[in-house]
């Protein structure tokens, strides 16, 4: 496989607005993310021509149209604009509509913006009786919460592979050590497996501790073409973006998965057809980039529960199948290890704020790249993936390099 | 049409199952590809390979095998309606295989049947049963539910989704 960064993308900055619990608009999470990406790429505002925003489906009419609800906070500057849904890929989707603009030459330097402000508690869907939305139907039918489905594959995880609740504690154990230091993290204390297991079961088998929160946040990135980059100034190694992995499933997809009641048929497909999304939104990334597994320095996932990371090991091919249990034990994910897992310290210290939460990954990819990621770093990494799954066949992995 | 309590069923969804007898989920099957589908599906197929419109309505197998399982051990929000009278009861949700369907069905399990009890791979019926009380109009709101079958699980040592091609999360 040849690398190909023949259609990368420059990293010029990055930026965040610390997740947590603050109550604001969220506006406020995104304007502050976008000007701290614009002073790190030493870009002014008035120069960005192309505003891609993240969608928020739960602040009304300027969360539908995020990328003109920010460019107009940040002042009305005559740039393009789109406005991207995709879920929990919302943030992965506008990086990649920005990023088409830049490749196809319709623009030099653009903005990335995601930012939300979540109510307490289980995510429920939005209001009305929706008897065909199966959205709405699950929570009215089965009473199958988001933490319902991460139950299914940790239980599934014990029953196939012999995973232990204490494998599971032990991913929200790293994390959190992780993200200690992580200056824009909402959670920072170390747990242990005994406080893990202690807290309350959710959603059998798996604990309070280990199931994300929904927190407020934001985040920003700025982009722009290499051409630009070079002229701009940009001394030492360049972080480019060398894919965005968005594809949908492949039919049939036989894998129970939020928020549907039932799977797609596997009558018609021929044994063996399917390998499964998540596998698919990962295997299209390495392609994109010509790189594969070991290449990689660290990753950041998408642990909505403890379990779901170890599914992601598998995903990204860091293990065969039903050996992810064996790379938490040995270490290989922890910081120092054979290769980091969320060295953020991941959805565990951050919460989910969902359509800044796929920039947010990149984000922390580029300053590990960079070397700025003091108190977390991971050391020597030339390349870093993202891997980030949402509802409705929405999935995201893009791929970052220096 | 009553249930135990002497009141009146009435389902939480129309057409998406049948009450009576013995009761089983009403899918589709595609007159072109064969390919069924859960709930019924109308005009277009979802096979991308195949262009028909016509699907036969089909009830779906009543048996099946767990997939995997959890249980909600907080009261899930609405629209999932509040028990009355209170309290809140824990139940187990099972994710279960149809062999034949080769599809996955999701659904709570009867009540009384904790996770504790459960297995990959153990065999499951369907039934109707109670999923609230509707006091206003004296009626139960009724849906499917799966309950223990009996029976010997299948083996959990290898592939469970046997039965399913690319059942897994990983494929083959
Ligand atoms: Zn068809």
């Amino acid at each position: 496989m040849a690398r190909d960064t023949s259609r990368s993308v420059a990293v010029l900055g990055a930026g965040m607005h610390p997740w947590g619990k603050w109550g604001r608009n969220f506006v406020e999470y995104g304007v502050a993310a976008a000007t701290e990406a614009l002073r790190d790429a030493g870009i002014e505002w008035r120069d960005v021509q192309f505003v891609a925003g993240a969608d928020t489906i739960r602040n009304g009419y300027p969360g539908f149209v995020a990328g003109a609800t920010f460019a107009q906070a940040l002042g009305w500057n005559g740039a393009r604009i789109s406005s991207s849904y995709a879920a929990c890929a919302s943030g992965a989707q506008a990086i990649n509509s920005a990023r088409a603009q830049i490749l196809a030459g319709f623009c030099d330097v653009a903005l990335v913006v995601g930012a939300d402000t979540t109510p307490k508690g289980f995510f429920a869907p939005v209001g009305g009786e929706r008897k065909s939305d199966p959205d709405w139907l699950r929570f009215h039918l089965i009473g199958a919460t988001n933490p319902t489905y991460f139950g299914l594959f940790a239980r599934r995880r014990m029953d196939l592979y012999g995973a232990t609740p204490q494998d599971f504690a032990a991913v929200k154990v790293k994390n959190a050590r992780h993200g200690l230091s992580n200056p824009n993290a909402r959670y920072r204390a170390e747990v242990t497996v005994d406080d893990i297991l202690a807290s309350p079961v959710v959603a059998d088998p798996l604990h309070l501790l280990e199931i994300c929160a929904t927190s407020d946040g934001g985040a920003a990135l700025v982009l722009t073409s290499t051409e630009f980059a070079r002229r701009h100034g940009v001394t030492g190694p360049m972080v480019t973006i060398d894919a965005v992995s968005t594809v949908t499933p492949t039919f049939p997809q036989t894998r129970i998965d939020m928020p549907d009641i039932s799977t797609d048929s596997g009558v018609t497909a021929p044994p063996g057809a399917s390998g499964g999304f998540k596998p698919a939104v990962i295997a299209a990334a390495y392609d994109e980039a010509g790189i594969g597994p070991d290449d990689l320095g660290l990753a950041e996932v998408y642990d909505l529960s403890t379990a779901l990371e170890l599914d992601w090991y598998e995903d990204l091919q860091l293990c065969k199948e039903g050996e992810a249990e064996r790379l938490i034990r040995d270490g290989d994910t922890t910081i120092g290890g054979r290769i980091p897992v969320n060295p953020s310290g991941g959805l565990a210290c951050f919460g989910e704020a969902i359509p800044a939460q796929a920039i947010a990954q990149v984000c922390e990819v580029v300053w590990q790249l960079q070397g700025r990621a003091a108190g977390r770093q991971v050391e020597g990494a030339t390349v870093g993936i993202t891997a980030n799954q949402g509802l409705f066949g929405h999935g995201s992995s893009v791929i970052v390099s220096r | 049409m009553t249930t135990d309590t002497g009141r009146a069923r009435r389902p939480a969804v129309d057409g998406w199952f049948t009450l009576d007898g013995e009761p089983a989920l009403l899918g589709s099957r595609c007159t072109g590809c064969g390919t069924y589908a859960f709930p019924a599906q109308e005009g277009f197929c979802r096979n991308p390979a195949c262009t028909s419109t016509e699907h036969t309505p089909t009830p779906l197998s009543r048996h099946g095998t767990i997939w995997s399982y959890t249980d909600a051990r907080y009261q899930p929000p609405a629209p999932f309606v509040a028990p009355d009278p209170y309290p809140y009861v824990p139940f187990a949700i099972a994710a279960v295989e149809l062999a034949a369907e080769q599809m996955v069905i999701l659904g709570q399990m009867v009540a009384g049947v904790g996770t504790d009890g459960l297995r990959v791979g153990m065999p499951v019926e369907l039934v109707v049963d109670t999923l609230y009380a509707d006091p206003e109009r004296g009626e139960d709101v009724v849906v499917w539910k799966w309950k223990p079958a009996g029976g010997t699980p299948a083996s959990t040592t290898g592939s469970t989704t046997g039965s399913t091609p690319g059942g897994g999360d990983h494929g083959a």
